[in-house]
This record gives structure tokens, sequence and C-alpha cells, in this order.
């Protein structure tokens, strides 16, 4: 789409972008191809010499178990956030569809969550879970019998950063499902409900299909989120530990960078989530928002 | 809906009163502990009713009393740091966006398109994945520790550029042939009815990047060193060492109270520019 009329001028469109050319090209255009360069380099832990290694780094990477590990680890992880965050904020925002009354007393405290800060997250849910101290741990083996440890236990630990991504997606996930349900026409709904459909027939022949876009983009968004927003998450409740069971990509990057000094193995990595970013957007764009239809 | 049955509307209010349960337990939890003192929060099982000590603990956070064996900062000047940092990141991002986002819709010049792209693509990498180069390129700046390395390359990003777009594109032409027949120029035109146009959407923006900017958690870590420049995310985990008995937890909880409270505030009672703000940056 473009404009029938505009303005003519030589000077003032480029001073207009001018702010946001430089600080994008400083800020992201360099550092970007920085990284692409430094993929391709081997420097020394004290930046005194640098070698171009072509795609050693990226050699090393693939035949790295650790760096395999954490994709497989990052991959479980996503699933589990996407899956879990879009089943439960679903059956929230069908049964809140249903409410008049109320709506938005539920609806306010249900979007609080979006506002806390993953690292303020994480440390809520490791409070509540704290082997030593933790109310939910302790009523965990002191009505169950169920000894809670992620610090020791992998499972456990995975399952704390799972239910903490979660719990702050859930406010995302339920505002669009809520928007989409709110967005089917009633007519279809009433013309099922004459038809003698029941509210659980009406949800999956009409509403779950109809859904299905708002599904498959949160689906999108939730893995994105799960990649790239949880390392906060991560770095205030496992670290990555017990050992590297919780070392979800993005950490890696962090842990070999930051405190391995390994720039190259590192930039290397980040260039392999650029890819898988791009990948992902990309399979949105065109798979999702042309496939899925009714 | 379409038909009464007042079971399924007692089960619906059910599930979302558990819903809401779960979903509020640990704030209710954090805001309990940081009303106990530490002691009492160590004899497992904590208490699950507000106790007596609310002022003296957030008063100690604020003015960093605390004797926790991680970092005592105080918060209240690591709040300050984060409430710029998000009012810069936010009203940098809107500004230069408005001023971008004018000039790629109500101008044509060479190389528009190349302009475009070279913004849309932006949109794909989060500072996540370029955080070491990103690093070493503000770093040779100098501008760790400071406000400009905090904010700066955070507003490297295009998602308000097309929001603005976006919404400029469906502006009516007539209204800027009205504006120049009356002798207005770019300037007077953006200024005197583009702006005022904008108003609601700038309101929804203002929300979300507020919130990106107050939640910000890898970057300040990584540009800041120094104690006395931690944005209070930052310096919440830093309080937290090793064990849970060197951990004065009240303490703790009392300053994530405090470090969710401006966003949540920002989230609930602008809430209708909020929801706008969250459909229309990810559509």
């Amino acid at each position: 789409m473009e404009k029938r009329v505009f303005f003519k001028s030589t000077w003032l469109p480029w001073a207009l972008l001018a702010p946001q050319l430089v600080i994008v090209s400083v800020f992201f255009f360099l550092p970007a191809g920085q990284a692409l360069v430094q993929s391709l380099q081997e420097q020394d832990a004290f930046g005194l010499s640098v070698n171009w290694v072509g795609l050693d780094n990226f050699k090393i990477l693939l035949s790295d178990s650790a760096y395999l590990e954490s994709f497989q680890t990052t991959a479980v992880f996503s699933i589990l956030v996407a899956v879990l965050g879009i089943a439960l904020s679903l059956i929230l925002a069908v049964f809140a569809d249903r409410i008049i009354r109320g709506a938005l007393v539920y609806r306010t405290m249900l979007i609080v969550p979006y506002a806390v800060a993953p690292a303020v997250a994480g440390v809520l849910w490791v409070f509540m879970f704290s082997p030593s101290i933790g109310v939910v741990s302790y009523a965990l083996s002191h009505s169950l019998g169920f000894e809670w440890n992620h610090l020791l236990n992998s499972t456990h630990a995975m399952a704390l950063i799972v239910t903490a991504a979660v719990w702050k997606q859930i406010s995302y996930n339920f505002l669009f499902f809520l928007a989409g349900m709110q967005s089917i026409p009633k007519s279809l709904i009433e013309a099922a409900a004459m038809d003698g459909a029941r509210p659980w027939r009406r949800f999956w022949t009409i509403q779950f299909p109809l859904l299905s876009p708002t599904t498959f983009f949160l689906l999108v968004i939730n893995m994105v989120y799960a990649f790239f927003d949880t390392f906060a998450i991560i770095d205030a409740t496992t670290h990555g530990g017990p050992g590297r069971d919780t070392v979800i990509l993005v950490y890696k990057v962090y842990q070999d960078g930051f405190k391995g000094g390994d720039i190259g193995g590192a930039a290397a990595q980040s260039v392999i989530l650029m890819i898988v970013v791009v990948a992902m957007t990309v399979f949105q764009f065109r798979y999702i928002e042309k496939k899925v239809n009714y | 809906m379409v038909e009464r049955r007042p079971l399924l509307d007692l089960l619906a209010h059910a599930v979302m009163v558990l819903g809401l349960l779960i979903v509020a337990f640990p704030l209710y939890l954090a805001f309990v502990a940081s009303t106990h003192t530490a002691q009492d929060i160590l004899q497992a099982p904590m208490p699950l009713l507000p106790g007596a000590h609310l002022w003296e603990n957030y008063a100690a956070a604020l003015t960093g009393q605390g004797g926790g064996a991680g970092s005592n900062a105080p918060a209240a000047r690591m709040m300050w740091i984060s409430l710029v940092t998000a009012l810069v990141i936010t009203f940098g991002k809107i500004t230069i966006s408005l001023l971008s986002a004018f000039a790629l819709v109500y101008f044509r010049f060479p190389f528009r398109s190349l302009f475009f792209w070279a913004i849309f693509i932006t949109l794909m990498l989060p500072v996540e994945v370029r955080i070491g180069p990103t690093y070493q390129v503000v770093s040779d700046l100098g501008m760790l520790n400071s406000y400009a390395g905090l904010t700066v390359p955070l507003i490297a990003s295009a998602t308000a550029t097309f929001l603005f777009r976006q919404f400029f594109l469906t502006v009516p032409d007539e209204l800027l042939e009205a504006a120049r027949m009356d002798g207005a120029g770019p300037l007077r035109f953006f200024k005197d009815i583009l702006l005022p146009l904008s108003r609601t959407s700038i309101a929804a923006l203002f929300v979300i990047q507020f919130i990106y900017g107050w939640n910000q958690y890898l970057w300040p870590l990584l540009a800041t060193t120094s104690e006395d420049m931690y944005p209070v995310v930052v310096g919440i985990k830093r309080m937290i060492a090793g064990g849970d008995s060197g951990n004065e937890w009240n303490i703790v909880m009392a300053t994530a109270i405090l470090a969710m409270l401006p966003p949540a505030v920002v989230v609930v009672f602008m809430q209708r520019w909020f929801i706008k703000g969250l459909v229309d940056t990810e559509k």
C-alpha cells in the first residue's frame, strides 16, 4: 500500500530517518555483522591473536555433544512451554468467554503476570520450590511424601523452569485466545445450538477450528519466547543445572562467550540462533499465514 | 451465551477462580514473605498469612539495610535506574519511530525501499542472539555503566516503526491535501495532524515498551558492572546467594514486590491500551 499524495523535499526525509538509521546500524548491523565475522575466526582468550578458521567453529559445535544436548534441551523446553501454555490458556479463555458478570475482574487479574519480569518470576518460583524452605516443596514432601529437589534432579529442574515460563506467558496467550473467541460470529454458535449441538460439541466443531490461526500464531510466538525470553528465568532458578541439564541455547551463548571466553564459538552459536529465528519467522509468514484457514 | 446453563456457568466461574488462585499464589506468597522476619521464613513451613513486619522490611529493602549474604544494594536507587531506563527506551523508541515512519510513508526518495527492508530486518533478531558483539560495540564506545549503554542498544528495533507505518497508511489522503491547501508544510502537518491522530497508538506502544524496558535482564546484566547502575530486575537476582539460609528472603521478596509494582500498575490501569498494543505489535 502506498500513499497517492506525498511531500517533496530533498533533505527532510533523510533528516527524519537519520536517528533510527544511525542507531540501527551501530547497534544492530554492526554487531550482527561482527557475529558473522567472528564465527569464522578463532581468538585467544586475551584477544591478542586472531586466525581465520573458516567453518571450523561450526564443525566443532556440531560435533560437540554438550551443544547438541543443549539443542535437545531447548527443543524439549520450548515444546513443553508452548503446548502447556497454549492448552492452559485456551481452557481459561473458553470459560472466560462464557462469563458475563465479573469478566473484567478475571481478565485484570490474569494479565498481571505479563508485567512481572522473567527474572522476578524465576525468583518467585524458586522461592516456592526451594527444597529447604519452599512452601510447595514442603507440602509435597509432607502430604504426598514426594521429595522435590530441583538442585539434584534434572526432571524437577526442567519442570520448575517450564512452570515459571508458562506462568509468565499465560496472560499473553489468554488475551489472544479471548480476543479470538470474541471475534467468532455469534450467529454460528446460535445456529449450531438450534441444531442441537451442546457446548462441548460446539467447541470442537466450531470454536476450536476457527481459533486455529490464533493457535498457530501463538505456537510460533511461544516457541520464540521459550528460546529467547526465558534466559532470565533460568539464570534466576537453575543456572542451567543440575550439571548442564537446563542449559538452553541462549544460556549457552552467555556461558561460553562471557564466562568461558570462547568468542568464536559463541559467535558461531549466535549465528545458528539467528538462522533459527529467521527460519521460525519465515515459517510463520510463509506457511502458517497461508495454509491455516477454514 | 446462547442458552441458560446455570451448572456450566458455575463450572466456568469455578475454573476461572481456580486459575486465578494458581496464577496469583506466587504473588501472594511473595507479599506474605515480605511481611515477616527472615527467621520466620526459614522455619519451614513459612507462615501463609501476612505478618507484622511490612514497613520495616520495605524500608530496609529501599535503603539497602538488609543483611543477606548476596548484594544489599538499596532498592530505591535500583528502581530509579529502572524507571529512567524504561522511560528512555520508551520515549526514544516512540520518537525515532514516529519520525522514520513519517519519512517512509509521506516522502519519496532514493533507496526508500532499501531502508524499509533494513529496518524491517531488525524485527527478526532479538538482542539475545547478538549480545556478544553488541557488548563489544558498547564497551568500545565507553558506554558501559551508563544510561546510554543501558538504553540505546535496546532502542535499535523496529516494532514501533512498523506500527506507526501501518497506522499512517490508514490516515486518509484528503487530510494531507487539505493541509497542503491551507499552506501547511510537512513538519506542520506532522505536528498538528498526524501526532494528534496517533495518540492511541502512542499510548498502546507506551505500555508495551515500558514493560519491555523495565523487565530487561540479560542486557543490563552485561552492560552494568557497578552496583549503583543495576536496574532492580538485575539487582534482585544478585541478592540471592547460593544457599537458602544466607538470604534474607523477606527483603528479597519486598524488593520483588517493589520491582513488580510499576509495570503491574501500568498494565492494570492502562489495560485498554495494553491489549491494543499487544494485538497491534504482533500482527
